[in-house]
């Protein structure tokens, strides 16, 4: 059997006295898209938080390519890794984030170059190639040397789409990143990641609240709720014949907005 | 009846020494805030060690140094460090009391300069894979430069007028040169008077200087080499 690019197993993550999730189990396939959806604080930016190493977990494994993300396999068994496994297991993950996160004093262009020359050692001109031919994707070639703060929002979160891919990341995780973006410049970026997932075999993780956007490019979606996975499928299923009351009373929730 | 009586000959006589003297003030400062930005910059980011043991004990070094006076610091340096066979100049003990003391306060304005950049900066970096060195050296540090430097000038201006505490340990700067004059002469009038304007128009200099840097400081693309 195939061994999923991402799978946590048995998992239980808290915030001091607050349970996250208790033996929590998920695995993704390699090239797969799935979204996560579901209420706030049910869990779902935490998981892919811990896949960015952005937070640990008390219990349980994380594989990431086969490898604890984590931990480090030793002759004694898993012992939690030190920022240099952390560091290599980071190059199989980018992150897009909610508030975008872009350094406000690097050009669009900086932002972008900055981690393919510090982390990969690339060079300026490398770095830069890398970077133009990121904004043509993202349709900003016009705003390289520009600064973040001069920006639209949505165009702010290409350039986070587009730092993020310089890292030519095998797992793209996308954290809410419509939720911050005045209405009319959602689409733009869902038009990015609509024009990704087409062209590349990209392993996408997105946490959403754009539910017609979850049907459309998904292969699987996953409702979350309290810190477990309620209820997952195929999109025209899960959203079309829920199976679960609580994904049902999610949905009709979410459609009479 | 006390006669109140300002030679400008004198004046003219004594100037020139006490502006050599105002030299050996600029360079203790000069080289005393050099000294503290680097050693309040070390504290800052000792303290936020990811050990323990580091953290607690710079805390306490930092309370240590900014809870006794200055003075007992540059005696201590001067007079009981040569029983452990260390001893300095006057100027050099001067720089490193200086240094270290304002280091102290320096590292707490770091700190919350520091402390002052959004967490998704530090996310940001993290999940681009930046190493911690990098991520301080571009990301973190030069967004926090700028909302450091008026605490930064204000301490070093205090630092300046603070040098006259070194004449303790002899070192010829601004006040230990009048007063040398003055007794020399029994004329206290001009030589105190001059020091006195002299602290006034370096202070006022400095502070504008100040000013200027944190208006003229760029909001976006000042870069750490």
């Amino acid at each position: 059997m195939k061994q999923p690019l991402i799978e946590f197993k048995n998992v239980e993550k808290r915030f001091g006295d607050t349970v996250i999730f208790r033996d929590f189990n998920f695995s993704v396939e390699e090239g797969e898209i799935v979204s996560i959806i579901g209420p706030s604080g049910s869990g779902k930016s935490t998981l892919l938080r811990i896949l960015m190493t952005l937070e640990g977990i008390e219990g349980g494994v994380v594989r990431v390519a086969g490898k604890p993300l984590w931990h480090k396999e030793t002759d004694k068994g898993l012992v939690l890794a030190d920022e240099k496994h952390l560091h290599e297991m980071r190059n199989h993950l980018g992150m897009v984030f909610q508030h975008f996160n872009l350094f406000p004093h690097m050009t669009v262009k900086r932002n972008i170059t900055e981690a393919p020359m510090r982390v990969q050692g690339k060079t300026e001109i490398e770095a830069n190639k890398i970077a133009d031919e990121l904004l043509e994707l993202v349709g900003l070639s016009d705003k390289a040397d520009m600064y973040p703060n001069s920006l639209s929002g949505g165009q702010k979160q290409r350039v986070g789409i587009a730092r993020a891919l310089a890292m030519q990341p095998a797992i793209l995780l996308l954290d809410e990143i419509t939720s911050a973006l005045d209405p009319e410049l959602v689409e733009e970026v869902l038009d990015v990641i609509r024009n990704l997932a087409l062209k590349h075999s990209f392993t996408m993780l997105l946490v959403t609240h754009e539910m017609y956007f979850a049907r459309e490019i998904s292969d699987r979606v996953c409702f979350f709720d309290q810190g477990a996975i309620v209820e997952e499928g195929e999109p025209e299923r899960l959203f079309i014949h829920p199976n679960e009351e609580r994904t049902k009373a999610f949905l009709k929730a979410y459609m009479s907005q | 009846m006390i006669s109140f009586d300002w030679e400008w000959a004198f004046v003219l006589e004594i100037l020139p020494m006490i502006l050599s003297a105002a030299k050996v003030t600029l360079l203790a400062t000069l080289l005393g805030s050099i000294l503290a930005i680097l050693v309040g910059l070390s504290f800052a980011l000792l303290r936020r060690s990811k050990l323990v043991l580091l953290r607690v004990v710079t805390y306490w070094v930092v309370e240590f140094v900014r809870s006794t006076p200055l003075l007992v610091q540059i005696f201590f340096l001067y007079y009981v460090l040569p029983e452990f066979g260390i001893s300095m100049s006057p100027l050099l003990t001067g720089v490193l009391a200086l240094g270290l003391h304002y280091g102290a306060y320096l590292s707490e304005v770091f700190r919350s300069g520091i402390d002052g950049i959004e967490k998704g900066q530090w996310e940001a970096a993290r999940a681009l894979n930046l190493t911690t060195y990098d991520t301080y050296k571009d990301i973190v540090l030069p967004q926090a430069i700028r909302p450091m430097i008026p605490a930064t000038g204000n301490y070093i201006i205090a630092m300046f007028k603070e040098t006259p505490q070194l004449s303790a340990i002899t070192l010829l700067e601004m006040l230990q040169v009048a007063k040398i004059i003055g007794s020399e002469n029994f004329r206290y009038l001009e030589p105190f008077t001059l020091v006195g304007i002299l602290y006034l128009v370096f202070s006022l200099v400095a502070a504008y200087g100040i000013h200027c840097i944190e208006r003229r400081f760029p909001k976006e693309g000042f870069t750490l080499r």
